[in-house]
């Protein structure tokens, strides 16, 4: 048998647009696999030159699903270059902004793009394995998940004026207060998102043992783990210090400072691919591996800090005695934050001090570079941008969640594939959960809603000669 | 003051009667009595060159169309302000000022109060039908407390107007010709180190789009005061 290569592009039901490789040897067994993000962006690029009070919505634009963490991270860079203390009630605000965009962005992960996995299963005919095909077998898991996401989208038009790319994150803190009315509107809405993330929680738990495989081959391999988190080890979203886990769950590094991240993170950039490869510096590429996002935040978290999540972060540590190192307990760990989210937003919420009108600080630039990071939904996100004396941006970079994975989601796909495709043919299932896997990441590749209905699939197996041996096409 | 009855014009606006003094324009006029007539460069408490053509409108016995701004009353004339071919060209001096610069209103500090964006909104632009220029142009920000972002520059000659009419300094002015011409500060040097300018501000505050704001404001926080010009140009003209 030749060596051959198959193509899955673009992936489906993942945010953004990418293709993936699988490379084969001459007994038909997958050898290598590449996950290549095929689009380029530029911000880091056209901001040059540009205001850096104007950087919040400029940079938001990166994403339409998860703007709010953009606004956030720049914002928080800007307060750095402002150098100032942003208002106590200006800090809240955000972070319940932060709070309803990783609520709303969790149930898109988790109900739109991979509840027909989890539902219908990974051999599930294409044509049905998306949101309407999880509507016609479980209409109320479906409901709940579009309300979820509404309930999320909710609360950021009541406090941003809209749903996407809102303005209101500003540097020095947020331009408008919190109005009574919007206030008890939110708290209203709680309960009802509290039990929707406890009804999914509990399908979800019933579903794994179906899962057995997935689990131990989807992404099940040691790395690091890297994730913000409270001075007292606590979940967080919006501010602390960087702590990196082992897969012993040993913590390797902690309290380090995120404006320096530098010194502790590098980046590599591969040339089959747009996304930079970010790997933890003291051990080098590419045993610097780590993973970010809701896996690593409830795997390096001490506690959550309110009391659902924290028995079921508690139940989800007997799960392994180590740190949960497959990443299809991504779903997981993402349920157990929603609940976190909504009983956060509650606490929040009900402190009188969120209604004070004074929530913007007003500076002139006082220093030339400024660092922000916080925890977006899909992991740690830094924004990085040194301004000159006149206030224009001269140099930024960003890291962005999915670029923490990268080198995890790549050797993901190749310990699925390893484990799941071999054989002549192609199966559409034995794809999917090549696909699946990534799906766990949540990857934010684009970053864009605009995308509408499914994306079509088209894998073709090539011989080394380039022929077509066998093609499937989906969509 | 009692003015004689002889001097009172009266005309058709849009078929409507209406009445004005002869120093009036037709954009005075149809402005006292409600009708709308769009424009860029004009601004009540300004001088009017007729720059932007915006206002052009039908006169009964004209074959050219005549700025509104610029175009003063006559007895009997009639006056069409808005017809197919009157919004199509209005509709192409718009889509043609877009392409003609760097217009992002999404991040920009004039983000919902913008007299471009709402006059593409209220004339209906959706699409831009010509190619895009996408000019490489500077973001001056040397002044202590204003920008300039040439890239949201529509050339209106506003701010030139209002700092040398109201204010005094003609700090502002316009160098080059067609296509290349920019708003300049004092001899094409930054505005940060012009020795005229008085800091006075308002220039930003005319300036229809977010080419000229206040340092600091972030996407579509810059909101523009106006009312205080016609104020100053009746206390100016009182003084004379």
């Amino acid at each position: 048998m030749e060596r051959r290569t198959i193509v899955i592009d673009p992936v489906t039901r993942i945010e953004g647009h990418a293709k993936i490789t699988l490379h084969l040897n001459e007994q038909g067994r997958v050898e290598d696999a590449h996950f290549h993000v095929t689009q380029f962006r530029g911000f880091e690029k056209f901001c040059e030159g540009r205001p850096f009070s104007e950087m919040p919505s400029l940079m938001a634009r990166i994403c339409g699903i998860c703007p709010v963490s953009h606004l956030i991270a720049s914002a928080k860079a800007c307060d750095a270059l402002l150098a100032v203390r942003i208002p106590p009630t200006a800090d809240k605000l955000r972070r319940i902004f932060g709070l309803a965009q990783v609520v709303q962005s969790h149930a898109l992960s988790l109900f739109y793009l991979s509840s027909p996995d989890l539902l219908l299963g990974m051999d599930a005919d294409p044509a049905s394995s998306n949101l309407f095909g999880v509507l016609a077998k479980n209409p109320s898991l479906a409901r709940d998940g579009i309300r979820l996401r509404q309930f999320g989208q909710q609360i950021i038009e009541r406090l941003g004026g809209k749903r996407i790319h809102p303005a209101w994150i500003v540097p020095g803190g947020v331009s408008e207060p919190l109005t009574v009315q919007n206030r008890d509107a939110i708290l209203a809405s709680l309960p009802e998102a509290l039990a929707i993330a406890e009804r999914t929680m509990e399908w979800f738990k019933g579903t794994t043992e179906q899962f057995r495989e997935e689990i131990a081959s989807f992404g099940n391999f040691p790395t690091l783990f890297m994730g913000i988190v409270k001075e007292d080890g606590g979940l967080t979203f919006y501010d602390g210090k960087i702590r990196m886990a082992n897969a012993a769950g040993d913590v390797v590094a902690d309290g380090l400072d995120p404006a320096r991240y530098a010194d502790y993170l590098g980046e590599k950039v591969e040339s089959w691919s747009y996304l930079k490869s970010t790997y933890y510096k003291p051990k080098g590429f590419p045993d610097g591996i780590y993973r970010v996002g809701p896996l690593a935040r409830v795997n390096v978290a001490d506690r959550c800090g309110t009391p659902r999540a924290d028995q079921e972060l508690a139940e989800f540590h007997e799960l392994q005695r180590t740190a949960v190192l497959s990443s299809f307990h991504y779903h997981h760990a993402r349920l157990i934050e929603i609940l976190y989210c909504v009983e956060r937003m509650q606490q929040l919420l009900t402190d009188p001090e969120i209604l004070s009108k004074h929530v913007r600080a007003f500076a002139r630039p006082n220093a030339l570079e400024g660092v922000g990071a916080a925890e977006a939904p899909r992991g740690t996100l830094f924004h990085h941008y040194k301004i000159d004396e006149q206030g224009l941006i001269r140099w930024a970079n960003l890291i962005i969640a999915t670029g923490h994975n990268n080198i995890a989601m790549n050797k993901s796909i190749l310990q699925v594939a390893k484990h799941f495709v071999h054989g002549e043919r192609l199966a559409p299932g034995m794809l999917n959960r090549v696909e699946a896997v990534i799906r766990c990441y949540d990857p934010c590749l684009s970053c864009s809603t605009h995308a509408a209905g499914q994306m079509a699939l088209q894998v073709q197996l090539l011989n080394a000669a380039g022929e077509v041996l066998d093609e499937v096409v989906r969509g | 003051m009692n003015r004689p009855a002889a001097n009172i014009k009266t005309l058709k606006i849009d078929g409507r009667d209406v009445t004005a003094r002869p120093e009036e324009t037709i954009l005075e006029v149809a402005r006292q009595n409600n009708i709308f007539i769009p424009r860029l460069c004009e601004l009540k408490g300004l001088s009017t060159v007729g720059a932007c053509r915006l206002c052009l409108v039908e006169v009964k016995g004209s074959n050219r169309l005549l700025p509104a701004c610029v175009t003063r009353v006559e007895e009997g004339m009639e006056v069409t302000t808005s017809s197919e071919r009157l919004d199509g060209y209005r509709k192409a001096i718009l889509e043609l000022l877009f392409t003609e610069r760097n217009h992002i209103c999404s991040v920009c500090v004039s983000n919902a109060h913008c007299e471009l964006q709402s006059l593409a909104q209220k004339l209906g632009i959706t699409h831009v039908h010509f190619p895009y220029r996408y000019p490489v142009v500077a973001v001056d920000a040397s002044h202590e407390r204003f920008i300039v972002d040439h890239n949201r520059c529509i050339l209106c000659s506003r701010c030139v107007r209002v700092c040398e009419e109201i204010e005094g300094a003609h700090t502002w002015d316009i160098m080059g010709r067609g296509i290349d011409a920019l708003v300049i500060t004092d001899l094409n040097q930054p505005w940060g180190s012009s020795e005229s300018c008085t800091g006075c501000g308002k220039c930003v505050h005319v300036c229809p789009t977010g080419a000229l704001s206040e340092k600091g404001r972030s996407v579509a926080e810059m909101l523009k005061r106006r009312q205080f010009l016609p104020y100053l140009t009746l206390m100016r003209e009182d003084r004379e």
